[in-house]
């Protein structure tokens, strides 16, 4: 768990709009092989730029103003991301880094079949693959994530939000990435679907060992979740720390209102609405009474 | 608002009674019934909240469908005070000066074309016919005030996207108190805001409900929320309510299994790293 996988040091992304906002600042992190970084923060803190910028997935006007970002290979090469040219980029992508986009009932093109879409992955990045072996791979990965292998006909719209999400990620699955990158991967899904999901990329990541930076507001289930925690706030890392250190013990204020923002399922009501501002005598359950 | 909140027979009630609603699914030429809602019965008293939850599907939005009249129900009936409801615009429109929504998306239930101090002016001139502009001035100032959207003036003139969403929700809740309803039904009213501010909506709420004794069933899947701001819970699946109670107990001691599946699948920072443990106990013993 201690080597590297991806370095990103002191990276800035700036929306190169009139006036320029500065979406990412300065931002360092360091993956290590097969653990769960989980980046949280709130809507237009820079959390999905970030995400974009290390697959180098920005279009104008965004752009990345400066900073590395390195991936350390399985073979013991480091691949420079910032420097990759046209075809080292495309190979680069979804073979090493793969992602899995907010919103996955959407990322799908709904006019062709699955089995055209898996294949669509494998004729990219492995040209010499035989038709028999792509089907044999894309059932494989469809089981792996839970589906049915006889999905493989079907069209996105004939599946469920949950096994829409499922197909995505077994895609993202697809050339066996040391790194897979989740936007949002569960916002849009139902509790209980929500948590299938998420058990099978922890089950997934056990078996096959890639890591995986997981974003979303949710700090709650990132705590639940990762290995480690990195807090955004305008564009920058305000803490990060393990899991265990940002529940028990948050530094920056931030932290400590974002953890706020969740109340507490089965602890104590603490100063949680009812027993806000007011005291006991006048909330509403006793009024009703009088 | 003292008077206003008790009839002669103790609090005022909104009462659902065996609600029922089908809906009819057309594939090709055949036809299915989509049962959406299945004789649910509750009693809402001012000065309470009651927190619906369940998953996407289970009926929960059509049940303030149709307390909002936006949905009539297949059968059953909604009663106001003990009285059914009619169904004659005259009614409807009176009905609707006591019940009123908050809708999920604030971004959708805002129209863009319009000032915020129309908004507010449209129910308090449909409910009030007669009254003159000076007060409806007055009261959309007052309004305003209330839900702490100030300096009180200058928010009046602005339109919906130059506000932020935590600021449009709280427009949609002055613009459901506008008439003087006693019962408000908040759809998810949360749910599409930012994580901070979800709490600040939540409290403006709760206070306006202790200043004016409303009655709020509050829609959400949210079982935290759920637990902190109601009184009771009702769960739904599929159409039922399968579990009801008071709302610590339905959260600490549930019943259904459904309820605790829902409960099982709500995040909870208190089982840190247990997940991981589970799941890697599990991979070991399918390897082995």
């Amino acid at each position: 768990m201690t080597e590297a996988v991806l370095t990103v040091r002191d990276v800035s992304i700036e929306y190169e709009v009139d006036p320029p906002v500065k979406a990412v600042r300065e931002v360092s992190l360091t993956l290590h092989r097969g653990e769960i970084l989980g980046l949280a923060g709130e809507s237009g803190c820079g959390k999905s730029t970030l995400a974009y910028g290390i697959n180098r997935l920005l279009k104008p006007p965004a752009l990345m103003t400066a900073g590395g970002i390195v991936f350390h290979d399985r073979s013991g090469e480091d691949i420079d991301v910032v420097g990759l040219a046209d075809e080292e980029l495309r190979r680069f992508r979804w073979d090493k880094v793969s992602m899995v986009f907010q919103g996955a009932m959407n990322s799908l093109n709904p006019v062709i079949n699955v089995r055209a879409q898996l294949f669509d992955v494998f004729t990219t990045h492995r040209p010499g693959m035989s038709k028999r072996d792509k089907q044999r791979r894309s059932e494989e990965l469809l089981e792996l994530v839970g589906v049915d292998p006889k999905r493989l006909s079907s069209f996105p719209h004939e599946l469920s939000g949950g096994m829409r999400q499922r197909v995505m990620i077994a895609m993202a699955l697809a050339l066996d990435p040391q790194v897979m990158i989740m936007d949002e991967p569960t916002t849009a899904l139902d509790v209980v679907v929500q948590r299938g999901i998420i058990r099978e990329i922890m089950r997934l990541r056990e078996k096959l060992g890639f890591a995986v930076v997981f974003i979303t507001h949710d700090l709650p289930m990132l705590i639940e979740i990762s290995d480690r925690i990195a807090v955004m706030l305008q564009g920058e890392i305000v803490e990060s720390g393990t899991a265990a250190d940002i529940y028990r013990d948050p530094q920056h204020e931030y932290t400590k209102k974002l953890l706020s923002s969740f109340p507490s399922l089965r602890g104590d009501r603490g100063d949680f609405v009812r027993t806000g501002h007011q005291p006991i005598s006048a909330t509403p359950a006793q009024g009703g009474a009088a | 608002m003292s008077a206003r909140d008790h009839t002669a027979a103790g609090p005022r009630t909104l009462e659902a009674r065996n609600l029922v609603k089908d809906f009819r699914l057309r594939n090709g030429l055949k036809f299915s019934t989509l049962h959406a809602v299945k004789d649910v019965s509750f009693t809402l008293q001012a000065g309470r909240t009651i927190a619906l939850v369940g998953e996407s599907g289970s009926g929960k939005s059509t049940i303030a469908r149709m307390l909002a009249r936006l949905e009539t129900p297949t059968s059953g009936q909604i009663l106001l005070d003990g009285t059914p409801a009619g169904s004659r615009g005259r009614e409807v429109a009176a009905y609707r000066g006591d019940v009123q929504m908050v809708f999920q998306d604030p971004f959708a239930s805002l129209n863009p074309f319009h000032s915020i101090a129309h908004h507010l002016e449209r129910p308090l001139r449909i409910h009030n016919p007669g009254i003159s502009s000076d007060e409806v001035r007055r009261r959309v100032l007052e309004l305003l005030d209330r839900v702490r959207l100030t300096p009180t003036d200058k928010m009046a003139q602005r339109r919906p996207h130059e506000l932020s969403g935590g600021q449009r929700q709280r427009v949609a809740i002055a613009r459901a108190l506008a008439p003087g309803a006693q019962f408000i039904i908040a759809d998810e009213p949360v749910s599409m805001l930012d994580v901070s501010i979800r709490l600040g909506v939540l409290n403006l709420l709760a206070q306006l409900q202790r200043e004016d004794h409303l009655g709020v069933l509050y829609i959400t899947h949210d079982l935290a929320t759920a637990r902190h701001f109601s009184d009771e819970i009702l769960v739904m699946y599929r159409g039922d309510i399968v579990e009801r109670g008071p709302a610590d107990t339905v959260i600490l001691d549930p019943q259904h299994d459904y309820t605790r599946t829902l409960l099982g699948a709500a995040p909870d920072p208190e089982r840190i790293g247990m997940l991981r443990d589970e799941v890697r106990a599990a991979v070991t013993k399918e390897n082995a």
